[in-house]
């Protein structure tokens, strides 16, 4: 029988440190995309609460409970995140898989919003973006999604542009640092 | 020279630099062109047309003269303002635009010939002969005429870009400036002060005045030290912002590590782009000067410069002091010179009613001067007075006054015109000019400093109430409140050349000429003369200029007009703005989870999209890439390749209307297929062109995959969303992509069955898996998809895993194709394999064909509806002359094609009108042992056999072709079963 190994998306990118902050990989568990079906979305919402106890996010917005987020991600479209899918959930949304479409990282430290302030046009400031936000944005070129958690910034993009996303951060992190150096 | 007891270098930090090589010594806190005047260089520059001689004119950005080129090599940084630069140690700067040196400058001959060099010579002088221009004037224009140049090397130099988000942006750290940021910050605001200045104050740091009973310097470097420690300002010195945008958003560049000798991994420069609620603008005035006979001499300054030289570096041109202005502030630079101790040898009023408020110096009212003498340093002045009267005084240093021009230009940003305001004889800032932005202090033509402090004040409050703030007028501190009187000045009358514009070498008289040859407008006068280009963009010359204008034109001022101010108020390095796109920050790179082990092969990377994907798998002793493609398609023929399908788009479609929507979004009809089935399908733009093309597997009753192009994953994507949301509203379809989710290889050849069995937990047979079979597998207890298809023409499968087994599951699929002596193929073999087959990819669906051009007119089904069929059934669409996808292959076996020629008949002249279409791929087939190629032939189906002629009119070759069907090998497709 074959024995085929798993890579996560950042293997060999990641952790990186620089001055105040630290950009390191996330093991985000199980990422189910939730579409809800037409006039379905109030249905998919309370049976989320029932299985996973929390709610379809709204637009921006994060849900969190102990082991389990759900991530708004576009119009209609949210991703759970940690674990399995209830099955009850089918009846509602459209799922697929995508634990292994996105690299997922968390910048974390003093500096990390000016680092992000580098790459992503929108106010992520503590006042205007607090933990429970959420954002689709871009990170210089590339899409992502954006949310803050208790330990600071995560960013999710396409599992095939980790190394560029790594690249990115590690640049400004310099800069950043190299100001702070500068005085 | 340097004034003992004056200015606020730090004495005790001498910092050494050198200008031309020639090392210098200055201070701590010196600007570069405080240091040379502090070493008695008056001589900074030459002038961009006639070379002349200049000195630095002005201590800001607005500087026009004293432009240098600092540091060396692929980092020389040209046209810094020496104004702007503050001194590091070892700083290294070089004069521009002159040779062999700035002292002698042989192209100093133009201002001899300035007679024929007036406004306008370039379009009269260099009309003829018309090739001339390019070849011959225009390159000894621009070698003659000109600013600093860039080394021509890549920089190295680190630059940044930014965004930064507030309720208040307060432009400009003068006395207004400060006032606003603490008032609206105490009022709970969160508030950006940007200042130009690499300290705060404004005008402060260069005058002698209290506020609040102590140094006005001195008073605002404490506020902006309390500034600083609030939570909700943040202070951004050496910042200036550049521009104003829609929505509250504006340019601002951060001279961030340009004043230190050692920047370390700090970038030099920072664009900001900073959104804001609401702005106040503090930007001050600048000093415009007055035009009399060459008022350009080194040593000519304005008058508040001249001032601010003394005060806050303390500096001079020279002992004797000269000062001439048509207002009250002019007089302060006398009584501060005199107080410091120079000689001031007159103080020139040309209102003859004024008032000396100078103390005890000489007083000239009413007189003017009328001209400077001394070549490379000004050395005396001569005056004239009421009745004609005239006299010459030695003077090394004059600091003239023609008024003061509120910085307007930030209002203008958004198409607002400023407003003549007599009283000042100035433009102010049109009222709203900009939605959300006040304008306080000298910005709007208050000059005091007193009301400057109290409307900065009353702005920041008005604007942070407006936010739904409240809060209080602070206590305005006692500051200088005198009244600031002006009288109209703009050109002494006299013979020779009296300048407006230094930068470009714009005189009194050009302006003239220019009205005199009938250019009245003021934006034909400046593209004239060009006055008012280049880098400082005229601050110094353009009121004047148009005034001249106007009285030139017989009209008044406000109806001349200002030319348009545009962003960037001060020049930016496209480094800055560009910041980050540099090298790899050019675009994202995409890879696949085979890329490490592909490039270990050896495999050189192409790019299709932002995608990397291997173009070929040398193996030793392969000379060239022709020789590995034609193994690898010779190995996929005869026993199995593997070949990373990753980057193809995969869009999972889920809802009990899929099948619907599909038949709406695809030409072809897809709601009879059944689950565990896959089908080819063609996609219609909206204006009948084909869009893409791709296979759409049914996993089960609801839920289905659909394949795009590499090219047009996103475009599809995009395409999907606008057909549901604009058309199909009332379907219960979702989707979303899923490339990134599945790494997909293919494995293609007679072999591909029996390598697949050895890894598959459970093997498969021809009859549980035929052609165009999906269904789910598990390799090594991982659940994985199967596809039976084939670009390649061959027996085929594309298997499917979780991007994370990608990597291990390529290593597992080579190790086995190895042994079976199979391998991996790279895109120059899948190109060749799909050739043969004439199967298309987006070198023939490139946007202009339809699918009646390509062969597929049949596809469109009749019985339903879908996007494009409409349009794809216009006239002209479908006829037969239109240029149709055919073969060709060369009439002499081992003759070469080449894409991108074009089709002639046989002994027509291969010219435009004989066009018969083009050649879109080609390839050397291996299997047949010819090139092979395909593309459009007019009628091209009806021309199959006969013998054509392709000209490739940019490689210089043609060769006899013959027209086949685009399928040249395994016609009958027996090779995809069994």
């Amino acid at each position: 029988m074959v024995d085929l190994t798993a890579l996560t998306p950042c293997s060999g990118l990641l952790p990186l440190r620089k001055g105040t902050v630290t950009l390191s990989e996330l093991d985000p568990g199980r990422i189910t995309s939730l579409m809800p079906f037409r006039g379905q979305g109030a249905a998919l919402s309370a049976a989320l609460e029932r299985a996973h106890g929390l709610g379809f996010p709204a637009p921006g917005r994060v849900e969190q409970t102990e082991g389990a987020t759900c991530l708004w991600t576009a119009k209609d479209q949210a991703f759970l995140i940690g674990p399995e899918p209830d099955p009850a959930l089918a009846d509602h949304a459209a799922m697929t898989d995508q634990s292994d479409a996105w690299a997922v990282v968390l910048l974390a430290g003093e500096d990390a919003e000016d680092v992000l302030a580098r790459l992503v046009p929108i106010d992520l400031r503590p006042v205007a973006f607090p933990e429970g936000a959420a954002a689709r944005s871009l990170c210089q070129h590339m899409t992502v999604s954006i949310s803050r958690r208790a330990e600071g910034l995560q960013i999710m993009c396409f599992r095939s542009m980790a190394r560029t996303l790594a690249h990115e951060i590690a640049d400004v992190m310099a800069l950043v640092a190299g100001r702070r150096a500068a005085g | 020279m340097r004034i003992d007891g004056k200015g606020r270098v730090d004495r005790a930090r001498p910092v050494s630099f050198t200008f031309d090589g020639k090392a210098f010594s200055g201070f701590a806190g010196d600007t570069l062109a405080s240091a040379l005047l502090g070493a008695d260089v008056r001589l900074m520059g030459r002038s961009f047309k006639y070379h002349r001689p200049r000195g630095v004119l002005t201590a800001g950005s607005e500087e026009p003269n004293a432009l240098v080129t600092v540091r060396n090599g692929a980092q020389a940084d040209p046209n810094t303002r020496a104004t702007m630069q503050e001194l590091y140690e070892g700083l290294e700067a070089v004069s521009q635009n002159r040779w062999p040196s700035l002292d002698f400058d042989v192209l100093g001959v133009n201002d001899l010939a300035a007679p024929f060099f007036g406004a306008g010579f370039y379009y009269k002088t260099f009309m003829w002969p018309k090739a001339f221009w390019e070849k011959l004037y225009e390159p000894m224009v621009r070698r003659a005429a000109g600013l600093g140049a860039l080394s021509g090397e890549a920089n190295a130099d680190r630059y940044e870009k930014a965004y930064a988000f507030c309720d208040v942006l307060v432009i400009g750290g003068g006395p207004a400036g400060l006032m606003a940021a603490l008032t609206a910050a105490r009022a709970g605001a969160e508030v950006i002060l940007a200042s130009e200045d690499c300290c705060f104050g404004g005008r402060l740091q260069a005058e002698d005045e209290e506020v609040d009973g102590e140094a006005g310097c001195s008073w605002a470097t404490a506020l902006a030290g309390e500034l600083a420690t609030m939570e909700n300002v943040r202070l951004m010195p050496r910042t200036t912002v550049t521009g104003v945008y829609d929505g509250g958003t504006y340019g601002a560049l951060e001279r961030v590590a340009q004043h230190l000798a050692d920047p370390g991994d700090a970038p030099l420069e920072c664009f900001w782009r900073i959104a804001a609620k609401r702005a106040v603008l503090c930007t001050g005035a600048l000093e415009r000067h007055i035009a009399f006979r060459d008022n350009d001499r080194p040593g000519v300054m304005m008058a508040a410069a001249l001032r601010g030289y003394l005060n806050r570096w303390g500096v001079a041109p020279g002992r004797r002091v000269a000062v001439f202005g048509n207002n009250d502030d002019a007089h302060r630079t006398a009584r501060d010179m005199h107080l410091a101790g120079l000689d001031v040898v007159a103080l020139v009023d040309s209102r003859h009613d004024a008032d000396n408020k100078a103390g005890d110096v000489p007083f000239y009212p009413g007189w003017q001067v009328a001209r400077a003498h001394g070549a490379k340093g000004l050395e005396s002045v001569d005056l004239i007075g009421p009745q004609g009267a005239t006299k010459r005084l030695q003077a090394e240093a004059l600091g003239v006054s023609g008024g003061w021009n509120p910085a307007v230009h930030l209002t203008c940003h958004l198409n607002g015109r400023p407003v003549w305001d007599e009283r000042i004889a100035a433009f102010v800032p049109r009222e709203g000019a900009v939605p959300g932005m006040t304008v306080t202090g000298a910005a709007r033509g208050t000059f005091s400093t007193a009301a400057c402090l109290r409307e900065g004040a009353e702005a920041g409050l008005a604007v942070a109430e407006a936010l739904g703030h409240s809060g209080a007028l602070p206590v305005i501190p006692a500051a200088e409140d005198t009244e600031y009187r002006v009288r109209r000045l703009w050109a002494v009358p006299g013979k020779g050349r009296a300048w407006l514009d230094f930068q470009n070498d714009v005189t009194v008289k050009d302006v003239k000429q220019a009205a005199s040859e009938n250019y009245r407008s003021v934006e034909h006068m400046k593209r004239y003369t060009t006055q008012g280009m280049a880098t400082d963009q005229g601050k110094s010359s353009n009121v004047q200029a148009l005034a001249i204008l106007a009285d030139a034109t017989g009209r008044d001022i406000p109806e001349t007009g200002t030319t348009t101010f545009r962003p960037p108020y001060v020049p930016v390095a496209i480094a800055a703005m560009g910041a980050g796109s540099q090298g790899k920050g050019f675009a994202p790179q995409r890879f696949t989870t085979s890329h490490e082990a592909s490039v270990a092969r050896g495999a050189p990377m192409v790019e299709a999209g932002l995608w990397y994907r291997p173009s070929y798998f040398p193996k030793p002793g392969e000379k060239t890439w022709r020789e590995s493609c034609d193994r690898e398609v010779k190995m996929v023929r005869e026993s199995v390749g593997i070949c990373d399908v990753s980057t193809l788009g995969k869009i999972d479609l889920q809802g009990r209307d899929v099948g619907a929507f599909l038949d709406f979004v695809y030409a072809n009809r897809f709601s009879t297929l059944k689950p565990g089935r896959v089908r080819y399908g063609l996609m219609l733009r909206e204006d009948g062109h084909v869009m893409d093309d791709g296979t759409t597997a049914r996993l089960s009753d609801t839920q289905w995959i659909m394949t795009t192009t590499t090219a047009a994953a996103g475009e599809v994507m995009k395409h999907l969303d606008w057909v549901r949301q604009a058309y199909c509203g009332a379907m219960d379809v979702r989707f979303i992509s899923v490339t990134e989710q599945w790494a997909q290889f293919a494995v293609a050849g007679p072999k591909s069955r029996e390598l697949l069995n050895g890894l598959l937990d459970s093997p498969i047979s021809d009859d549980g898996f035929p052609f165009m079979q999906c269904g789910p597998v598990s390799i090594g207890g991982v659940a994985a998809r199967l596809f039976r298809i084939s670009f390649s023409g061959e027996h085929a499968y594309e298997i499917a895993v979780p991007a994370r087994y990608g990597a291990s599951l390529f290593e597992v699929l080579l190790g086995r194709a190895e042994a079976m002596g199979g391998g991996p193929y790279g895109m120059e073999a899948l190109n060749v394999l799909r050739i043969e087959k004439g199967h298309i990819t987006h070198a023939e669906i490139h946007g202009r064909t339809t699918a009646f051009d390509i062969g597929f007119a049949r596809m469109v089904s009749a019985k339903k509806d879908c996007i494009g069929k409409t349009l794809a059934a216009r006239p002209g669409m479908i006829e037969e002359d239109r240029e149709q996808l055919v073969g060709l292959r060369p009439v002499t076996k081992g003759r070469t094609l080449t894409a991108g020629a074009h089709l002639f008949d046989k002994g027509a002249e291969a010219v435009r009108t004989n066009d018969l279409g083009y050649i879109s791929s080609v390839g050397f087939s291996p299997s047949l042992g010819t090139f092979l190629g395909l593309g459009f032939l007019r009628n091209g189906r009806a021309r199959h056999g006969e013998e054509i002629r392709m000209v490739d009119h940019v490689r210089g070759t043609e060769e006899a072709c013959i027209v086949t069907d685009p399928v040249a090998f395994d016609e009958d497709g027996g090779r995809l079963r069994g």
